[in-house]
């Protein structure tokens, strides 16, 4: 046959018509996409019985519920636990990452002795041996007070053993981390005259002002609040938010009001000044149940005019007149202390001044308001038992100068850490630290690794490789929250009576143990009468015996909470003389008022200020993999940290949107690189906090700055705490 | 070919997103990668690489201090219906790795079946495609934790959001063994629907009456991304700020917001 040209092309388009008409090329294109993905190498994940499991998330101190979704005995999920009083079914992005952190690279997976400068892995008959020693050696030597110990944690059994156990031995340096709360619930405690803890009745408020407190970024308990705020939406309540950032919190609210950093106090005051002024405060309150207005009213007037008031803050008076008129005409108000998500603790006359606001507007012990109520012992637990050693060692003052015993006692003053500890009325020989991680966390924190080299021996329970584990001498290192039993106390601000418990969802995948059960253990080692001060055999026992029947409950459905609760009405909470609050309590009046950053503005023009989120986590445990890959590349890139700054501020300084800058304080000095952002007030630059971690972890390490290494701690002259909020700053071009 | 399928009450699922109780917290992002075994890797910051089927963006209003506002917006797989399930990706698509169901409304996405030529992320006006440019790597042992319900993905392939669609093959074969055939609305929920803490993510069946979405999507707050190009988009926001509805799709100065998704119904 001949090809004439007519054929040939007839052949190949009825060639191609046909392969067209066949299922090869859908068959191919099958194939072509099986042979290039059937690798042995990607996982298949082993099926299996589901289950779920009820428990609690001990990350942080906002005490959700949480479900674990098992398969077999892997948990492959966690979610909010549905009912939960906190949570109810929310959870916040870290809570949901919880399983990188048990299934993660950054595990302790036994205890560990550092030796020349090398981890040594050691069986925990050694590690609870080595600690024993050396605590008998400083006993034995008169040196009981020189061992201390870091809590991340106020409240839970955990904490209440190793402050117990530090008293049994003869010292008085346990401190925990104090938090705004710490600072809120000493105010409210001085100015109602008892022991009071503070419970917010967030969702049934209808005007809030939040003095910077980050609502919805994290503050106190971050899944209540955000479904507070989403209650607020519904029913149209107004939130107005005072800050010198447009923060999320900001830009949810009705109102942002930019403020100068610092000077949210000032702003507090003024606003009641107002109030006092045009006689709006609640007459029956005040009238009835108060004492000390007069003074406190002179003192407004005297000092916190509006025209004063706005000096102070940059508000404009007509703002502060107009804010005071509506807060004092809403039917349920109420005014928020903490700023950012409400780690830092602040000053006490901040924390008295929101607190007095609430007051003259009648919002305590009301719906919608503060309640206060009076703090119980947690535990009856018998007697700690002392030997002569112990007796005389407690004689000893603490560390940082507080008296504990003291109705005054703010509780823990860790702020001032690296320069009491090495420094102070004497140096520190041996150092817990538990659930918390000082040389990332702290302010200043190079200063605190600084004085970290100088402490000789260091016991780590952390379950995590941090940047504290590295000044260590030793891990003694903590089953995970998902691997262990351990009450979870009512989260800040709750009000109602809540507790959860943690509980083994998976059993524990290293040789790890229940700090509880090592510390207890570590008492029997040491023996006597520190021995006799730890009646329980294990952790588990203590718990079941702390609880009683409500542990059964608690085992159970994972919490136990009291929905009827409700707090003392007026007539009961301020019936007689001494029970009236207090409007001139002890150091409000007659207290500094506002803390200066530190460093002068010569050199320094402009005002770092740190912020919160919930896509960062600023506390002892750094965001997993999942979270910090939701961190916008316009706060993180590659290595780089972003610092936000007002165009118009940029526009000054020469620095471009992008650009990399020198970024100076008195603390220190890092590159970074320039976010110019327009919901900053001019002259303000803000960086958040949980970027700039050290460690091992290559899905967080050396990513950013931390900028706690740039901000240095300020006490407050009444009650000790950190009251800095930033720091002046200089920015150059780079 | 899709008459097989045909159901009798077909479904539509779809969302409404308050974007008023929006925070902006991440939660969904995080409670999607948990659910759906998405990979990390160890620099997430190049966001045109990083996959995040659910994505939070933060939109602003361009003005300077002190009117500057910022409003999130979480944005899943729109599974558009285009008209008659012609999404755009799912047209383009030469190997029928995608596909538009007339049961659920759900645009599919078949791993096994894609091999990676990527005219479905060139279609899509949401970007919410994302393609695996490197084989996954868990760290060791945190393969442990990947749900046995969501086939991990290799490099070559496009994934993106299926509204959960495991969750509704649970729940459907659940109420098979119970002799029903329909599902009541907290039986199928997305991930994220769950973990939102704001409760801003409202899931469920757009036909369905009975649905907290069907009265939702009447809402006057209530607009659709890029309705003017016809995609049909079963994800619906709400906001009550007008400068975020008119980022919603391209407007002309003097147009006025909420017209747009009139015309496509008439």
């Amino acid at each position: 046959m001949k090809i004439d040209r007519r054929s040939f092309l007839s052949l190949g388009l009825g060639a191609a018509a046909g392969t067209a008409l066949t299922p090869l090329p859908w068959k191919l294109t099958d194939d072509l996409s099986i042979w290039t993905q059937m690798w042995p190498w990607t996982p298949v994940p082993q099926d299996g019985e589901t289950t779920y499991v009820n428990s609690a998330c001990a990350i942080c101190p906002g005490g959700c519920g949480i479900t674990v979704r098992k398969v077999e005995d892997r948990a492959i999920k966690i979610e909010g636990m549905d009912g939960h009083p906190v949570n109810d079914g929310g959870i916040c992005p870290l809570g949901l990452s919880g399983l990188q952190l048990l299934y993660g690279p950054r595990r302790i997976k036994s205890p560990m002795k550092k030796e020349n400068g090398k981890w040594v892995k050691i069986s925990w008959k050694e590690a609870i041996a080595v600690v024993s020693d050396q605590i008998d050696a400083l006993r034995k030597n008169g040196e009981a007070q020189a061992i201390g110990c870091i809590s991340g944690l106020r409240k839970g059994t955990t904490s209440q053993l190793l402050e117990r156990f530090l008293l049994s031995l003869g010292s008085p340096n346990y401190m925990s981390i104090p938090s705004s709360y710490d600072a809120y619930e000493l105010a409210v405690s001085r100015m109602h005259g008892r022991r009071m803890t503070a419970g917010i009745d967030a969702e049934e408020s209808n005007f809030i002002l939040s003095f910077g407190s980050g609502v919805i970024e994290g503050w106190w308990s971050p899944v209540r609040m955000i479904r507070a705020h989403s209650v607020w939406k519904e029913k149209k309540a107004k939130l107005v938010q005072m800050e010198a950032r447009l923060s999320n919190t900001a830009a949810q609210a009705d109102k942002w009001i930019p403020v100068n950093p610092g000077a949210e106090a000032a702003l507090a005051m003024g606003i009641a000044a107002v109030i006092v002024k045009e006689s709006l405060y609640d007459k029956a309150f005040v009238e009835n149940y108060s004492r000390g207005f007069e003074e406190f009213r002179n003192m407004l007037l005297d000092a916190y005019s509006p025209d004063k008031a706005a000096s102070i803050t940059g508000v404009p008076s007509s703002v502060i007149e107009s804010l005071a008129r509506d807060f004092a005409g809403a039917s349920r108000p109420v005014a928020l202390y903490g700023r950012g998500n409400g780690s830092q603790p602040g000053t006490l006359f901040e924390a008295m001044a929101v607190h007095a606001l609430n007051a003259i507007v009648g919002a305590v012990n009301r719906p919608g308001g503060v309640w206060a109520v009076e703090q119980t012992d947690d535990n009856d637990w018998p007697a700690i038992q002392m030997d002569e050693i112990a007796k005389k060692g407690l004689k000893s003052p603490r560390i940082d100068g507080l008296d504990p015993g003291s109705e005054k006692d703010p509780g823990s003053l860790v702020s001032r850490f690296s320069e009491l500890a090495v420094s102070g009325e004497y140096p520190l020989k041996a150092l817990f630290i538990a659930g918390a991680n000082p040389c990332y966390s702290f302010p200043d924190s190079n200063a605190v690794k600084a004085a970290f080299e100088k402490i000789p021996f260091i016991v780590s329970f952390s379950s995590y490789m941090d940047e504290t584990v590295e000044y260590a001498s030793l891990v003694l290192p903590n089953h995970t929250y998902l691997e262990r039993y351990e009450d979870v106390p009512a989260p800040r601000g709750m009000g109602k009576p809540v507790r959860g418990i943690t509980r083994p969802v998976v059993s524990p995948l290293y040789n790890t143990r229940n700090t509880g059960d090592a510390v207890i253990e570590l008492a029997g080692k040491i023996g006597g009468s520190v021995a006799e001060s730890f009646p329980w055999g294990d952790y588990e026992t203590c718990l079941q015996e702390t609880f009683g029947e409500e542990w059964g409950t608690l085992e159970e459905e994972g919490f136990t909470s009291d929905s009827d609760f409700s707090p003392r009405s007026w007539e009961e909470a301020f019936k007689e003389d001494s029970g009236k609050f207090n409007f001139a309590s002890a150091g409000f009046l007659d207290s500094v008022r506002e803390i200066v950053p530190e460093g002068d503005d010569g050199s320094y023009p402009l005002i770092l200020v740190p912020y919160d989120t919930l896509r960062l986590s600023g506390g002892y445990i750094g965001d997993p993999p999942f979270v910090i890959k939701t961190v916008e590349d316009t706060v993180l890139k590659k290595r780089d940290s972003f610092v936000e700054v007002n165009p118009e501020t940029a526009g000054k300084i020469g620095v471009k949107n992008g650009g990399y800058a020198t970024l100076s304080t008195p603390k220190g000095q890092v590159k970074v690189r320039v976010n110019h952002y327009d919901g900053i007030k001019p002259g303000v630059i803000a960086m958040p906090r949980g970027l700039g971690h050290g460690g091992t972890d290559e899905y967080l390490a050396e990513k950013g700055v931390n900028v706690n290494e740039l901000i240095g701690p300020i006490p407050d002259p009444q009650s000790g705490f950190d009251g800095a909020w930033g720091i002046r700053a200089k920015l150059t071009r780079a | 070919m899709k008459k097989g399928h045909e159901h009798k009450n077909p479904k539509k699922y779809g969302m409404v997103i308050d974007l008023d109780k929006c925070t902006g917290c991440g939660a969904c992002m995080v409670a999607c990668m948990a659910e759906n075994n998405v990979p990390f890797k160890k620099d997430e910051s190049n966001k045109l690489d990083s996959i995040t089927w659910l994505r939070v963006y933060k939109l602003t209003n361009n003005k300077p201090y002190p009117d500057t506002e910022i409003c999130y917006l979480p944005r899943p797989c729109m599974h558009c219906e285009g008209s008659h399930g012609h999404s755009p990706c799912v047209s383009v698509c030469p190997a029928t790795a995608t596909d538009y169901s007339t049961e659920t409304g759900i645009v599919s996405q078949i791993y096994t079946r894609c091999f990676g030529c990527r005219y479905c992320m060139a279609a899509c006006p949401y970007h919410a495609r994302y393609f695996n440019w490197w084989d996954p790597v868990w760290p060791t042992g945190m393969e442990q934790m990947l749900s046995p319900n969501v086939s991990p993905r290799m490099r070559g392939v496009v994934e993106k959001c299926s509204f959960c669609y495991h969750r509704y093959q649970l729940a459907m074969e659940k109420a098979y063994f119970e002799e029903r055939e329909d599902l009541e609305e907290d039986e199928y929920q997305t991930a994220c629907t769950e973990a939102c803490p704001a409760g801003a993510i409202v899931f469920g069946d757009l036909n369905n009456k009975g649905h907290a979405v069907y009265k939702l999507k009447s809402d006057p707050r209530a607009f659709r991304l890029l309705e003017r190009l016809g995609t049909n988009p079963k994800v619906y926001y709400l906001s009550s700020r007008e400068w975020v509805r008119r980022q919603g799709d391209n407007y002309l100065e003097h147009e006025e917001t909420g017209k747009a998704r009139q015309k496509v119904h008439h």
